[in-house]
This record gives C-alpha cells, sequence and structure tokens, in this order.
C-alpha cells in the first residue's frame, strides 16, 4: 500500500514539473514578444518612463481597444471608428516632427492626456505624470522602429505674430493658393471637390476636418497645434506636409485665417466679419502655369 | 635633395591615382560583360483601359480633353508586347553588385495630373527628384507596406514649388504612390538591390550583369512576380524572355 502511495505521489511530481515547466515556457514564448519592454524608457523633461511599470495601467485602461499586442485590435476595435492606432507600426498623425519621422516623447505623452476629439480615445489627464511617461515607453516598446530609428527634429514654430486684417486676408490667400479647399472646402465646411474620395492609409473613408463645427482640432487647439499640423502633416491620412513650401508668416496668417471660419468667437472672427470677408472663389482666374523646371 | 623628394613623392601619388584609374574602369567593365536581354508579351485580350475622368481639376480636364487619358495598369501593343514591367536579379548577387547605388537622379514628375513615369524602378537609397510641372498642387503620397522597411510620408508640393530629392531605404517591389487631391493618379516605385529596369514601348529590355547565375523577376502591378533562372557568361548575351496572361 505504502509503495502504491509512494509511486502515486511520485507520479503526481513528475506530472507537476512537467507542466510547471510548460508554463514558464509559455511565459518564454510571451517574453520574447515583449523583448524591448526590459529597455523601453521615455524622456519628457526630467521625468522617465519605464515600459515594465506601466504593464498594469496599460492592461487596465488600453488594451481593450489598443489590443494585447499594441496592434490596435484590442476586443473593442471591430465597433470603433476612427480604429485604435496600431503601435507596432509606430506611425502617429500628432507629431511635432517632419512627416515621415518617428515622434517625439512629449508629442505621445500629450496626446495620452489630451485625448484625440472626434474619436473614442479620451483625454486620460487622471494620470499623473509619471503614469504618463511610463505608459508612453509602454507604447514605444511594441515597435522595433524606436531601436534602430531617432525622433525627427521637432519643427520650429516662431512665437505668434500680431493677428491684423492684413495677416487674414493674406492667410485667405495662402488658403487658396496651397489649395486647402480641395478637400476641406471654399468656406472650410469639408466639401471641396476631393472630400469624399479621401481615404487613409488602410484603405478606409475618412473626412476632411470641417472648421464650421469642431471647435477642438484633433492634435491640439491652441494656435501652435493648428501651425504644426500643416507643418507636420498627419501621416497615415491624406493630410500632407506643407513644411517645404510655407514661410513660417504664411502659416501664421492661415491659423488666422482658419479662426475666421470656426463657430465660436474669437478676435479673427471678429475681423473677418468687418472686413466683410467673402469665401474664396475657386472659379478665379487660375494661376500662372508653373516655371519651367 | 628637398626638391627630389617632392618629385618621388608626386611621381608616386600620380602612379597610385594611374593604377586607381585602370582598376576602377577593369570592375565597371567586368560588370558590364554580361546581358540579359528579353521581351514581355501578353497572352489574351488586353484589358480595357478605362479613360480617366479629370472634371474636378478643369485645368487637366481641359489639357487632355481631345485625347482622354487611360488607365496604365496594362499598357499592351498591338503585338502584344507589354511595356512598363519591371525586371531586377533576385538571387544570384554578389554583395558589391548589391551594394552599389547608381548615380542617376530620376524624376517624378507630376504632369497633366498623371504620374511621369508611371513606374519607375529604383535602387535601395538611389536618389530621385520629385517635380510638379502643374499649375495646380499635388500632394506626393507613397504608402510603403505598413510595418516594413520603408516609411509612409506625405508632401504637398504647390505649384511652382522647387523639385525635392528622396530615397527609400529598404527593397520593396513595389511602392503604391498616390495623390489625394486627385485620386485618379496612381503610380509605382520598385525598389531593388542591384541592376533594375523597364521594359519599354516594345516589352523589351536589357540588364547588364557579371557573368554568373541569375535569378530574373518580371513584376507587373496587375499580374505579379515571374521568375527564370539563368547563367550569364562574358560576352553573350542571355534571353530572358517573360509572357504574362490577360486575366
Amino acid at each position: 500500500m505504502r509503495t502504491h502511495l509512494l509511486n502515486w505521489s511520485l507520479l503526481l511530481s513528475v506530472v507537476l514539473v512537467l507542466s510547471l515547466t510548460a508554463v514558464s515556457g509559455a511565459q518564454n514564448t510571451a517574453y520574447q514578444e515583449n523583448q524591448w519592454m526590459e529597455g523601453a524608457v521615455s524622456h519628457i523633461g526630467k521625468l522617465t518612463g519605464h515600459a515594465k511599470n506601466a504593464r498594469e495601467d496599460y492592461r487596465r485602461y488600453c488594451v481593450g481597444c489598443h489590443g494585447e499586442l499594441g496592434d490596435g485590435e484590442g476586443e473593442n476595435a471591430p465597433w470603433l471608428d476612427p480604429k485604435p492606432r496600431n503601435f507596432t507600426l509606430a506611425q502617429f498623425k500628432c507629431r511635432s516632427t517632419p512627416t515621415g519621422t518617428l515622434p517625439m516623447d512629449e508629442d505621445l505623452f500629450n496626446t495620452i492626456a489630451r485625448g484625440l476629439d472626434t474619436s473614442v480615445m479620451p483625454p486620460w489627464n487622471t494620470f499623473t505624470k509619471q503614469q504618463r511617461a511610463d505608459l508612453v515607453a509602454y507604447v514605444k516598446h511594441f515597435s522595433a522602429r524606436w531601436q534602430t530609428e531617432k525622433p525627427g527634429t521637432p519643427i520650429q514654430i516662431p512665437s505668434a505674430p500680431e493677428v491684423t486684417a492684413d495677416r487674414i486676408k493674406a492667410g485667405q490667400e495662402v488658403f487658396r493658393k496651397l489649395e486647402c479647399w480641395k478637400c476641406h472646402g471654399v468656406e472650410g465646411r469639408a466639401d471641396g471637390p476631393s472630400a469624399d474620395t479621401l481615404t487613409d492609409d488602410q484603405n478606409r473613408s475618412i473626412k476632411p476636418f470641417n472648421f464650421h463645427d469642431g471647435v477642438r482640432f484633433k492634435c491640439g487647439s491652441t494656435d501652435q497645434d493648428i501651425y504644426k499640423v500643416f507643418m507636420t502633416g498627419l501621416d497615415g491620412t491624406p493630410m500632407p506636409s506643407f513644411a517645404d513650401n510655407v514661410k513660417p508668416d504664411e502659416a501664421w496668417d492661415l491659423v488666422f485665417y482658419l479662426r475666421t471660419l470656426q463657430p465660436m468667437h474669437s478676435k479673427e472672427k471678429e475681423i473677418a466679419r468687418q472686413l466683410g470677408l467673402k469665401p474664396i472663389d475657386p472659379n478665379a482666374p487660375p494661376p500662372a502655369a508653373a516655371p519651367q523646371q | 635633395m628637398k626638391s627630389r623628394y617632392k618629385i618621388a613623392v608626386t611621381v608616386l601619388a600620380l602612379l597610385f591615382l594611374a593604377f586607381g584609374f585602370l582598376y576602377s574602369g577593369n570592375s565597371v567593365n567586368a560588370a558590364a560583360e554580361g546581358k540579359i536581354t528579353g521581351t514581355i508579351k501578353l497572352s489574351g485580350t488586353p484589358p480595357h483601359m478605362k479613360p480617366i475622368d479629370m472634371s474636378k481639376e478643369p485645368y487637366c480636364a481641359k489639357l487632355h480633353a481631345s485625347d482622354p487619358v487611360k488607365m496604365e495598369n496594362v499598357v499592351a501593343g498591338a503585338d502584344g508586347s507589354l511595356r512598363n514591367v519591371v525586371l531586377y536579379i533576385s538571387e544570384g548577387l554578389t554583395g558589391n553588385e548589391a551594394s552599389a547605388v547608381p548615380s542617376e537622379t530620376p524624376t517624378w514628375d507630376q504632369k497633366g495630373c498623371q504620374y511621369i513615369p508611371h513606374v519607375l524602378a529604383l535602387d535601395v537609397n538611389q536618389h530621385f527628384k520629385v517635380v510638379n510641372s502643374d499649375p495646380t498642387s499635388h500632394n506626393i503620397h507613397p504608402m510603403p507596406k505598413l510595418g516594413g522597411p520603408n516609411h509612409e510620408w506625405n508632401k504637398s508640393q504647390p505649384t511652382g514649388a522647387p523639385p525635392f530629392d528622396v530615397s527609400w531605404t529598404g527593397e520593396e517591389v513595389a511602392i503604391p504612390i498616390k495623390c489625394n487631391i486627385h485620386p485618379w493618379m496612381h503610380g509605382w516605385m520598385a525598389v531593388v538591390k542591384g541592376p533594375t529596369t523597364l521594359s519599354d514601348d516594345k516589352g523589351s529590355f536589357t540588364l547588364n550583369v557579371a557573368p554568373g547565375t541569375y535569378t530574373v523577376t518580371a513584376w507587373q502591378e496587375d499580374y505579379g512576380t515571374q521568375t527564370q533562372k539563368l547563367t550569364v557568361a562574358a560576352g553573350k548575351p542571355v534571353t530572358a524572355d517573360f509572357t504574362f496572361k490577360a486575366k
């Protein structure tokens, strides 16, 4: 009897040892998927974020949409539009860096706090700054791009000049000349000739911004934030970067003009009213032919 | 004594240069010794290429009013020749051949609301120039495979804007290019290592390579890829014809 018991307990322990080995093996696989976890850090001013410290916050608050693997395929994703960001591609709309480059850590840090208007991404301003910094590092650990590339050099935003009637008129001319109206419409109502054909990088239909019903912009609502959008472009969307072809002064003029299209009261809107500013005329004589290259 | 020393150094330097030139000349000759030529054909009835409606851009619509631009997915001649097929060496290149980057800077022009050329074959890290010849704005929006070696970017190029210079860092056959303002504008950039070319309006092509055994790949945007393995000897052109079947 005793020998039987001994045999059974021996067998049981062998089974236990084997199953433990299997479990730890599985953990090893999961760990390999997250091979950049240990080294993934973020630097926000004096704060340093560590990915491993954000594990629980990510699993509790982010995983439902962005998914365990950070691929934007969380269980809520099928019902969302716009879709949650796929962090494994390391491509972000709201950046201070040129088109095609990685964002700064601060850009991701600010996006988490601000949320993304017109999407279901809320402002996560209940997190401490340390929690956010840790989450930025966690977001970064999903893509190998952060191991091999550096973020682009942030674009410089000179301080804003004074708003004047001349600047608003000049801004409207920039709006016409750069053909912003082709997508955003002559009055900024998202009804330009190309508006209904736009698609994003996954070939999903996407609408241009309607300045008349939007008070808040996706990448922040300050004048500097708007300036940044047309100098960096919104990667993954049809919105291109104008950085190569717009001078800082012209960019500020455009910011002031765009403010006149928005619904809320503003200094710019008041000046436009006094000027009796009419929407641009797309049928005005076409600009002179391009110079020979 | 001092001047003699100087003369000796100068002579030595000149000799060095001369040998350098000879050596580089030799290596170029070696690379050009072999040749792969061929013709690309399309079997079956070529698909109908629809004319493009450019009415959303009055300037371009007017420009092509008498002869509307057609889609360019399949550009076939009456004799069954197939144009715009990318030819490249997918296997067999030595390290040096694969890493050499041509110094020519091809142009990617936006003209009459079309990409000219419709397909561009490039080497990894080879520079190309993006030009807007139209009196209208374009945005040039390459969309490499997500998660691949190249990354998407999107730049506006208003009328009169200067050309800009770009290159791709990884192999990719092929990167689709589009203009969001003019959704009919669509083209491709095939980025490979080593010699590459496109079939011309007679469907023919030539690839200059060093003698060796290679896999030649032909890529067509609608019909995909075909490959052929062949051995190239010095001074003897090898033929590699490809036939794609119309869908």
